[in-house]
């Protein structure tokens, strides 16, 4: 069970691009549909897990599967498996990247891909938070971190992002409580 | 000591992204540029070859940013220590905390962590391209690179349309139009 598990996960690793969502589809294919190792509900239920914890999806969801298939040395052929083609791939590219760079072409070229990125990232965020329930205590947390984010930038003072994380959780939690406790009295 | 540095760090940066992709990206940016292991721009270099690669980005940014401060061995302790508080944290949910998410602690802290993320995510995007594009790094700064500004608009413009055509633009492919781009527009101007 091991061995197939982590050449399933090889499969997976190699085969996304862009990150965690785009794997999702692929590990449903992969493992539930054609190899029926995991059941359709548990699969929800493992996206729903890996998305609400800390770390990248790819290896939450790796670990979860392989665990839920074949127990902690299952949660860690997964992992190793997902992780490898990545490592391998990265490795042997960041081994030639600073010679690459010194191409003239490539060095105009990676100065449109740099502008890429950009774009890339604000298209997720733009994504982001229209999946995002508005309420008025998230647009409240929403629009602090990204006041506060960008005046500590301009003004060139520092920033934590873990403290405003920690921060910004504090306040789900008591904000929660208070809620529930205003509802209960009612 | 600088493997141990890394490793730490990346446990840090594994332990407190949430959201897949591009939620690691603001604590990412503040750690290697805090430690000088990278400048912004290769950074985002190293963001897009990470993109065009397979596999997690996160993982991709680990190996990539550790083979470059510390060869196989940093690439291997970075890559681990990212891997680290997930694999913790889900093996213990997966073995003992089967309902972690009915948890109304659980659910409150993530009420705040989740727009927390896509304002990091957005405001690491902004302040980025104000620094690149605008040469704003500090209030009262203005240099623009106007290429830079040019090629922005252009993607924007594309994806616009082919949003329009009801057309997902592809990542990749984006990359690889703008590399293109960079090539003519730095090239020539």
């Amino acid at each position: 069970m091991i061995f197939p598990l982590f050449c399933a996960m090889l499969k997976i690793g190699l085969f996304t691009f862009g990150g965690g969502y785009a794997m999702l589809a692929l590990l449903q294919n992969e493992l539930v549909e054609k190899k029926q190792w995991l059941q359709r509900e548990e699969f929800l239920d493992m996206i729903a897990v890996a998305e609400s914890t800390p770390g990248p999806v790819a290896v939450n969801s790796g670990t979860y599967v392989g665990y839920k298939i074949a127990g902690v040395w299952g949660a860690l052929a997964a992992t190793f498996g997902v992780c490898l083609p990545s490592f391998v791939i990265i490795f042997a590219v960041s081994l030639f990247f600073d010679r690459f760079l010194r191409l003239r072409a490539v060095a105009y070229a990676f100065s449109g891909i740099r502008v890429c990125v950009l774009y890339l990232i604000l298209r997720t965020a733009v994504t982001l938070f229209k999946e995002l329930e508005k309420t008025p205590f998230s647009m409240t947390v929403f629009g602090l971190v990204v006041a506060g984010m960008l005046c500590a930038s301009l003004f060139a003072s520092n920033f934590s992002t873990v403290l405003c994380i920690l921060a910004a959780g504090a306040a789900g939690l008591v904000f929660c409580t208070v809620r529930r406790k205003a509802r209960e009295k009612k | 000591m600088k493997l141990l540095v890394l490793f730490l760090t990346f446990v840090k940066i594994g332990g407190f992204s949430f959201g897949g992709g591009y939620g690691m990206i603001s604590l990412m940016r503040e750690e290697v540029l805090s430690h000088g292991w990278l400048t912004e721009e290769e950074f985002l270099s190293f963001v897009a070859v990470s993109e065009s690669t397979p596999g997690p980005l996160a993982i991709n940014m680990a190996t990539f940013v550790g083979s470059h401060e510390g060869g196989f061995a940093g690439a291997l302790f970075a890559t681990i220590g990212v891997i680290v508080p997930s694999f913790t944290v889900i093996l213990a949910i997966a073995a003992l905390l089967r309902n972690f998410l009915k948890y109304s602690a659980v659910q409150g802290i993530l009420l705040g962590v989740r727009p927390c993320v896509v304002g990091l995510i957005a405001a690491t995007g902004l302040s980025m391209a104000l620094s690149q594009l605008f040469g704003i790094e500090k209030i009262g700064e203005f240099s623009p690179d106007w290429r830079g500004v040019a090629i922005f608009l252009v993607l924007v413009l594309t994806h616009l349309i082919l949003v329009k055509l009801k057309k997902k633009p592809p990542p990749v492919g984006m990359i690889l139009f703008s590399a293109a781009l960079g090539i003519i527009i730095y090239g020539l101007f």
